[in-house]
């Protein structure tokens, strides 16, 4: 699928921008890398949200799920892994910087694997759910997953665990988890990309349609489905490992399982920003993540009282998004027209 | 598992457990109901109902410090709640009653974590409970405690649900409430106002919910956070119960109860939350699972 002009510039706009962004305001690094990893959040959301119309509300596991298993396989190979997690963080195990750029790799590569065989095996039973069930199974995954965690001693129990120091020397590892936070954005975009582009996205949006008419269409539906669950806990288990290191300490409820940011966060993005489209959670994530760096510092602790607000004025007020808005008033900026004019292989009438 | 050993050890140890269960069973029975008859009648799945029974306990752990029983926190925090319940109607909920379900489960989700946090900035994360000054009671040479509130709260409970039921039976509006479960459409040509009886029915549910909170003050603690639990508690009742089933109802609920306090003893206190939601999941799957062979799903 060929980028048309706008999305053409949209990529050269955000290529440039990111690049330049740590490098112009190095201070910010981890906000950015940050707005990256929303970026990513909403995205895999709205594989099943979006494109697929099942409303997930325990993605935040795959994301948990890889940030525990890539700080174990970084730590465990060179130390006794429960010393070090009693020690809580005073342990130094002082990794080289092969040593530490290696267990981050496989850490990462690991917990996407773990997350995905997790999303498989889960997602056979629970993608057999419909609706609302669906919704509210996955709430009790989310926070189940999180007290759960917490009552394990290996990885720390309720106190959480400290993820290995970062070599290098001061300043450069912000910018260092920035760039695997843009690349990892970048990457998420361009797979879902080709893939809503496909079969494959035909697929999981005659699901959302009309499942049973999908099943009788001869679409193997459950394993798209589960298929679809397991793009979304791959990528989320990568970025599980990165915010962990970004972080420094992995606390079960409040960093890793975190259902009551992070969790909420995803739906609200994905559907601020027009949810079953390509570019809204992207757009969703920029605004959402923008105004709650600027703002919100100045609400005092009530933020989470605001985002409560938030969701329900969007949910009832805004349900279509920034995008679906935007759709609804200048259908001809879509491609909604009759004669598609420069486009002679006709690819581009197709999209949406 | 030494706990098990002890269990055979020591049989009246689950007469305690069992009779513990039951008692505070007897509270999520009353948010169920009040949960199936939301969903009945109005089609929408209300997530924000376990932070209706923690605006109920606080009510009562206001009522008790400035020294009035909390025995009188459970009609107060009922009317409370009935006034929020209408007031939630009229601005949120009537926006999205005839939306899609996930519509409805989204707003009432935004809603629950506004009041857990709202709750949060007012009385803190702190556990509080309301102290109702009643003894406990001793059986079997004292190897049994009772604590008298609890099972005064046991039968203020049934109370509560008997009186509710005799309301929906007897009453106009109550019947209008049933008919409006029935046939929506029928019952409006009728001329049953349905806005009203929506609005009735969710406010209902909240005084519901808020007497089981102020109940839950005296026997238990209460806390911003533990609300999402007592809608999952609920949520799962009424899913094995099915919709309209009283008697379902009691019996899961006073069932849940049961294995709730098992389960915390034998796999630890701190496992107790977690096992309630990873029981919400088995029951669906399982559920989903019996439907699946015969080619059916939950709905």
């Amino acid at each position: 699928m060929k980028p048309d002009r706008t999305e053409l510039v949209a990529f050269l706009a955000i290529a440039v921008a990111g690049i330049a962004a740590p490098l112009v305001l190095p201070g910010y690094s981890t906000q950015f890398a940050f707005l990256w990893i929303m970026v990513v959040f909403a995205l895999t959301w709205d594989v099943l949200g979006g494109q697929m119309g099942y409303n997930s509300f325990g993605n935040v596991v795959f994301f948990g799920l890889g940030m525990y298993v890539c700080a174990v396989v970084q730590v465990a190979p060179f130390t006794d892994l429960a010393e070090y997690t009693s020690a809580s963080g005073t342990q130094d195990i002082g990794l080289t910087h092969g040593q530490y750029f290696l267990g981050l790799a496989a850490g990462c590569l690991v917990g996407a694997v773990v997350a995905v065989i997790v999303a498989a095996v889960l997602g056979s039973g629970i993608l057999a759910l419909r609706g609302h069930y669906f919704a509210i199974c996955t709430l009790g995954l989310g926070i189940a997953a999180g007290e759960i965690a917490a009552g394990i001693d290996l990885i720390g129990a309720g106190s959480g665990m400290v993820t290995p120091l970062y070599p290098g020397e001061i300043g450069s590892r912000e910018r260092f988890f920035y760039f695997l936070c843009f690349a990892l954005a970048v990457v998420v975009f361009l797979t879902l990309r080709s893939v809503y582009a496909g079969r494959f996205g035909l697929a999981i949006n005659a699901i959302r349609d009309d499942e049973d008419k999908a099943e009788a269409m001869g679409i193997r539906t459950t394993r798209y489905k589960t298929v679809a669950w397991c793009i979304s806990a791959f990528f989320l288990g990568i970025a599980g490992g990165l915010v962990g290191n970004i972080v420094g300490f992995i606390d079960p409820t409040e960093v890793a399982f975190a259902g009551a940011t992070y969790g909420v966060w995803m739906v609200l993005m994905a559907i601020l920003g027009g949810k079953g489209t390509l570019w809204g959670p992207v757009l969703g994530a920029a605004v959402f993540h923008a105004t709650q760096e600027l703002f919100w510092t100045y609400l005092f602790g009530w933020q989470r009282v605001a985002l409560g607000l938030l969701i329900v004025l969007i949910v009832v007020f805004f349900p279509q998004g920034i995008l679906g808005w935007l759709r609804e008033h200048y259908p001809e900026r879509f491609g909604h027209r009759i004669a598609p004019a420069e486009s002679p292989s006709g690819e581009e009438a197709q999209r949406p | 598992m030494s706990d098990l050993d002890l269990l055979f050890q020591m049989p009246v140890l689950n007469v305690q457990l069992f009779l513990d269960g039951i008692l505070v069973g007897a509270i999520f029975v009353l948010s169920a109901y009040g949960m199936a008859l939301v969903w009945g009648v109005m089609n929408v799945i209300n997530i924000s109902q376990g932070e209706y029974v923690m605006i109920g306990g606080y009510v009562a752990v206001v009522f008790a410090k400035i020294g009035i029983h909390p025995f009188f926190a459970v009609p107060a925090a009922a009317v409370f709640l009935f006034a929020l319940g209408w007031l939630l109607y009229r601005l949120v909920i009537f926006r999205v009653v005839d939306r899609d379900l996930f519509v409805s489960l989204l707003a009432t989700f935004g809603l629950s974590i506004l009041i857990q946090q709202l709750l949060n900035q007012i009385f803190t994360a702190d556990v509080q409970t309301a102290n109702s000054g009643l003894d406990t009671m001793m059986f079997f040479n004292g190897m049994v405690s009772v604590a008298q509130i609890k099972l005064v709260s046991f039968v203020l409970a049934a109370v509560i649900g008997g009186l509710l039921v005799l309301f929906l039976r007897r009453s106009r509006l109550g019947q209008a409430i049933r008919a409006t479960a029935q046939n929506a459409r029928a019952a409006r040509i009728l001329g049953i106002d349905t806005d009203r009886v929506y609005a009735a029915t969710y406010a209902l549910n909240a005084a519901l919910c808020g007497a089981a909170g102020a109940l839950v003050a005296m026997t238990w603690v209460i806390q911003p956070f533990q609300g999402l639990a007592y809608t999952v508690r609920s949520f799962m009742i009424v899913v094995v119960a099915g919709l309209g089933n009283i008697g379902g109802v009691i019996v899961a609920g006073l069932g849940l109860g049961a294995a709730e306090n098992f389960a915390g003893f034998l796999l630890g206190a701190e496992f107790q939350v977690a096992f309630v939601f990873s029981l919400l999941v088995v029951v669906l799957l399982w559920r989903s699972y019996r439907l699946g062979r015969k080619r059916r799903y939950l709905r």
